[in-house]
């Protein structure tokens, strides 16, 4: 029961994260998480906006299904299937964030001061809106995600993949090595 | 009944992901700070388990669960899109610490301020999807 409570290792993660790819296209889907955020554009109205969100979107509703599961998992994975352990961060990346201002680095998924709606302020809300336009514009512009085209994309050895993960560490690396340390 | 494989298979994908910590935020800026191997670890197996199964799959070895071949969509041909629209995406996933995926398994896990990214991811999609045919693929 332990190694269940306990973080799982990157060596046990990743190819239980390949399960989750190979499930989905022996089903005869595709994994990629970030087409429900076009289905529920699309379901939502924006059809009226751009034939871009013009698609049957009942053939998407596994997609939603999937999803959903999602946010079960992530409820029963916190609530009974572990045991709080920290995160067992590099003690380099804790004194860092520790001079940004983040308190308790690795205590819980996400930092209290961005995240929690208790102490949101202004600072922390625009943070997480822009963040997610970035993330949803982004994923739509490069036509896929982590999910879609760091996994199943470079899985299949395919190109485009190949270049739009490039990019995602450009960004990324702009980001937590320019960027954060100006905004904190 | 259908969907009920769907189901299942979004609760694993959530689970692996917090028990992973694949959903933290530190983890992601541990990463691109390169303080650490473990998202490099789990994304490098992921992808070779990955391309283990595609490979035999292709042989003809698996095949859905209707018979036919494995099949993976091919991504359409570019530079641009995937140069840019990816750098923005990393420059969101550095900055929230989330990509598609766990920002609805965070919900999961209590993180509430989620549905904040999500609305607003979801107005980023809107937003490519109104400007699409202006901007350079």
């Amino acid at each position: 029961m332990e190694y269940i409570l306990n973080p799982w290792p990157w060596y046990i993660s990743g190819p239980l994260i390949a399960i989750v790819m190979a499930l989905l296209l022996y089903f005869g889907k595709t994994f990629g998480m970030s087409s429900n955020l076009k289905t529920l554009c699309t379901i939502g109205g924006a059809g009226k906006f751009s034939d871009f969100f013009r698609f049957n979107w009942k053939d998407q509703v596994w997609n939603l299904v999937v999803v959903l599961g999602a946010v079960i998992g992530g409820f029963i994975a916190t609530h009974y299937l572990s045991n709080d352990a920290v995160t067992d961060l590099n003690p380099q990346t804790i004194s860092e964030l520790q001079n940004m201002g983040f308190q308790n680095a690795g205590a819980t998924l996400v930092p209290n001061e961005v995240f929690s709606l208790d102490t949101l302020n202004t600072k922390s809300l625009i943070l997480l809106i822009v963040g997610g336009l970035l993330v949803g514009f982004g994923t739509r512009y490069a036509g896929g995600c982590t999910s879609g085209h760091a996994i199943t994309g470079l899985s299949s050895l395919q190109k485009p993949s190949l270049i739009a993960v490039i990019g995602f560490f450009i960004g990324g690396l702009i980001m937590a090595n320019l960027l954060l340390p100006l905004i904190f | 009944m259908k969907f009920l494989k769907f189901l299942l298979i979004g609760i694993f994908f959530g689970i692996v992901l917090v028990k992973s910590e694949a959903v933290s935020w530190y983890r992601i800026y541990e990463m691109f700070r390169f303080q650490s191997f473990h998202m490099y670890g789990i994304i490098g197996t992921a992808i070779a388990s990955g391309i283990l199964f595609l490979q035999i799959s292709k042989k003809g070895y698996i095949k859905s669960i209707k018979g036919a071949s494995i099949f993976v969509p091919k991504k359409d041909n570019g530079f641009i899109r995937y140069i840019i629209g990816g750098t923005i995406f990393g420059l969101g996933w550095a900055l929230v610490g989330v990509c598609p995926g766990p920002m609805y398994i965070l919900l999961g896990t209590g993180v509430y301020s989620m549905l904040i990214v999500i609305a607003a991811a979801l107005l980023g999609t809107f937003i490519y999807g109104v400007l699409k045919d202006k901007l350079p693929h």
